[in-house]
């Protein structure tokens, strides 16, 4: 059956991400087809011209005297049998991405496959795919009224108990493996997984977070990777780490990479959050807050120059920790651009319980609420 | 080629972890990585080193220097193609859109040795992606499915991936994080690249000594290793001199102490070249003579542009209300509490410059300088030439009908700085330090 409808049906496939406008879209559904104005690879033509070439080609009217009237140079041979080609073999249209086309100026192409489709003059079939459910509020409204209105939508409606059986199938070795004892073991193995506590309960958190099959496919290649020579089988804890894996905080790894004098400036900078709640700050609010600290007798270790306090400063900002409120103008001074910080108050609190060798007089002034003491 | 282990420190786990990714030659591996870590922890030399080693079939490509599509697409391309050149020099591709280079790839992977291996797509500085057209990030995570070939492509960032996800979704990518090094391993990187003459312990006393003085400042392992290496030269000098044995760690301290920390203020803000440092050292000059790039901004300036200068900035920095306090002979009785409220936070040093007009600069100049002053056109054309030197800033349009509004924007230290030179007290004129 499926080889049956390759050969009689012809099959254009486009995608959002790589027409980004209609005259790629154009270029690339004429190529496909292979129709006359197409040498090798390249497509002749101005739009328009491509455009009324397709309609036409896609019409059963021969339009014989049309064609003649062309003039794409020497290099072509007009065969105005290739009408018939075309109108003896239904065309379907696949437009990947979908969402991507509506943006596309005044949605012509859209329009014009939407308008052969209705048009009954050519067996022609469009299917978009998409992951918007409100695609149909940003048609157009001469293109929604040619459109079908048939949607099919594709739901996980599995359950917890299905879920468990889509991780046991996922991860068995299918029957033509070569090595059937290992895959025996293993699939084994993977049933023994699929019974444990500590695993159901790995899968019951990513199912509560996401029914997506992508994400259960990412948790189990961060646990497979640990799969070598000397560790065949998969184990309880492989899963539970890659769990941790999963749902590691970026930003407080990039947090525990900093030098204490950026973990300063970040703590002088909540100081500043909390008591201006959470008003923008620039580089000499920060710098004072942190001479406050300084300042104090037993924290002159910390007193550095001025312009080393800067390169701390501009560090965190090319990290995009803080960022600045709007565009950098050229007139005004670094020192005294508004900034806002990217991180909250449990985020930086929960860094610097991890941040190795934190000195205590920095974690002591992170907690204390009254800056002046 | 070495082995891996001896080129690569400190990074076991993440090539581990690589290598299980890629996995056999011909095999598909994970369409898209993402691998994200501070910068100089070793995200572009591990993944080079590793690709080279086991010769895979790569492409490899800095997104800084490519400011628009076409170069990053023809650089992919190119290179591509170079790697299969088994004859002469081929064309150079043009390549303008994102369709054109799917359609390009597929023709170039044909080849017969391309087809059958993993071809590795490596995007540095990957930020600089986000930039640009929108369709590029979400096409090359998925480039395995719109090529249907066997490539991965590799993006390395300073920046984590929850800032790239683009606002509709996209492929996610398998992320890798590369920790930062510790203080051990960095002890470890450094002590690597000890010169043969000195013995490994000599070296690493030095850098635990250069450790304890920028650790906390400063982990970025290039920026360390160049000090390493501009600073070793002073710190042999005793034992060379023979004034200090190898193991005479007190003495070597105190040489080297005050050279690291003069370093901190000039190498490490590059106020000062290091061919510059470098000759200091040589000609053993005392380091406080120093004069850095910023140095040179203290420009000598005319009398009476000084006086403009102060002018602006008291007229920046000094709300307007306050000015008949200052600059009037006589201003009679001004009310105490309304003058004197002010807040720490609105404190105008904190909060920057103020616009002021050319008027009230002017003003305030007459009523600081001794001497009668003329407005003649001597005295604006100063003033323009204190906005070309970047001292003031013209706020606002050119052709402004009400006049120019200007702003000071130069440092406390430095408004200092020339006010000492004209003898003039400024800091009794400051409303902030009343």
């Amino acid at each position: 059956m499926e080889i049956e409808v390759s050969e009689n049906v012809l099959q254009v496939h486009l995608n959002g991400l790589l027409q980004i406008n209609d005259k790629i879209a154009l270029k690339e559904i004429t190529r496909q087809l292979n129709l006359e104005n197409v040498v090798g690879d390249k497509v002749f033509g101005s739009f328009a011209e491509n455009l009324s070439f397709l309609l036409d080609a896609l019409r059963k009217v021969p339009i014989v005297e049309d064609l003649i009237s062309f003039d794409y140079g020497n290099c072509f041979n007009f065969l105005w049998t290739f009408g018939d080609r075309i109108s003896s073999c239904p065309v379907i249209f696949v437009l990947d991405e979908f969402d991507l086309f509506v943006h596309h100026k005044n949605q012509t192409l859209l329009y014009n496959l939407f308008d052969i489709s209705q048009s009954a003059q050519t067996p022609v079939a469009v299917i978009g795919l998409t992951c918007r459910l409100d695609i149909l509020e940003l048609l157009e409204k001469r293109v929604k009224s040619r459109f079908s209105h048939r949607q099919i939508h594709l739901m996980n409606s599995f359950g917890f108990p299905q879920y468990i059986k889509i991780f046991k199938e996922q991860l068995s070795l299918p029957a033509e493996f070569p090595d059937k004892l290992f895959a025996e073991k293993w699939n084994e193995n993977v049933q023994r997984l699929s019974e444990d506590r500590s695993v159901q309960e790995v899968l019951q958190k990513q199912f509560n977070v996401s029914k997506n099959l992508r994400s259960l496919h990412m948790l189990l290649m961060l646990a497979l990777h640990r799969i070598t020579a000397s560790h065949p089988f998969m184990t309880s804890a492989d899963l539970m780490e890659a769990n941790q894996l999963c749902s590691m905080d970026s930003k407080a790894n990039i947090v525990h990479g900093l030098s204490v004098l950026e973990i300063c400036l970040i703590i002088a900078m909540k100081h500043l959050n909390d008591i201006y709640e959470e008003e923008p700050f620039n580089f000499q609010m920060v710098y004072n807050e942190f001479q406050k600290f300084v300042q104090r007798k037993a924290h002159s270790v910390y007193n550095f120059e001025k312009p080393v306090v800067m390169k701390a400063f501009e560090h965190l900002q090319q990290l995009e920790l803080i960022k600045p409120m709007e565009r950098t103008s050229v007139n005004s001074q670094r020192e005294y651009q508004l900034m806002k910080l990217l991180l909250d108050n449990t985020q930086i609190m929960n860094a610097l319980q991890k941040y190795p060798n934190c000195p205590t007089d920095v974690r002591q002034w992170a907690t204390s609420s009254l800056s002046w003491l | 080629m070495p082995p891996l282990e001896h080129v690569v420190l400190c990074r076991e786990a993440q090539v581990s972890t690589l290598q299980s990714l890629f996995g056999e030659r011909h095999h598909f591996s994970f369409p898209s990585i993402f691998i994200y870590g501070h910068t100089a922890s070793g995200k572009t030399y591990v993944t080079q080193t590793l690709l080279k080693t086991l010769e895979l079939p790569h492409v490899f490509v800095n997104c800084v220097e490519c400011v628009t599509l076409r170069l990053l697409l023809e650089q992919i391309l190119n290179k591509l193609s170079y790697l299969n050149a088994s004859e002469g020099c081929s064309t150079e591709i043009i390549c303008e859109t994102f369709n054109d280079f799917v359609r390009l790839f597929k023709q170039i992977t044909t080849v017969e040795s391309l087809k059958t291996q993993t071809v590795y797509i490596v995007l540095d500085k990957a930020e600089y992606l986000r930039d640009m057209e929108a369709n590029l990030l979400p096409g090359f995570l998925r480039l395995q499915e719109l090529t249907d070939r066997n490539v991965t492509v590799i993006f390395l960032s300073e920046i984590i991936w929850e800032k790239f996800r683009p606002n509709t979704g996209c492929f996610e990518p398998f992320v890798l994080y590369f920790p930062d090094y510790s203080i051990g391993n960095l002890q470890k990187i450094l002590s690597h690249d000890h010169p043969p003459e000195y013995s490994a312990d000599f070296y690493a006393a030095y850098i635990n000594i250069l450790l304890g003085v920028f650790y906390t400042v400063c982990r970025d392992l290039k920026e360390l290793r160049h000090l390493a290496a501009l600073n070793f030269p002073k710190y042999c000098e005793p034992v060379v001199k023979g004034e200090a044995g190898e193991r005479d760690t007190r003495k070597l301290w105190r040489n080297i102490e005050p050279h690291l920390k003069k370093a901190m203020q000039t190498v490490y803000l590059r106020e000062i070249s290091s061919s510059q440092w470098e000759k200091l050292q040589k000609e053993d000059t005392d380091p406080g003579q120093l004069k850095g790039l910023s140095a040179y901004t203290h420009v000598e300036l005319p009398y009476y542009s000084k006086f403009i200068l102060i002018a602006a900035y008291l007229a920046s920095y000094n709300p307007a209300r306050t000015d008949k306090r200052f600059f009037l002979k006589h201003h009679g009785k001004i009310k105490k509490t309304n003058f004197l409220k002010k807040h720490e936070k609105t404190s105008n040093h904190l909060l920057g410059p103020k616009s002021f007009p050319l008027d009230r600069l002017l003003a305030i100049l007459y009523s600081i300088v001794d001497s009668r002053v003329a407005p003649t056109a001597n005295i604006f054309s100063q003033i323009t030439s204190l906005v070309t030197l970047q001292l003031l800033s013209l706020v606002g349009h050119d052709d402004q009908l009400d006049g120019p509004k200007y702003k000071c924007t130069v440092s406390l230290d430095f408004i200092r700085a020339i006010a000492r030179t004209v003898n003039f007290d400024i800091i009794k004129y400051l409303y902030d330090f009343l």
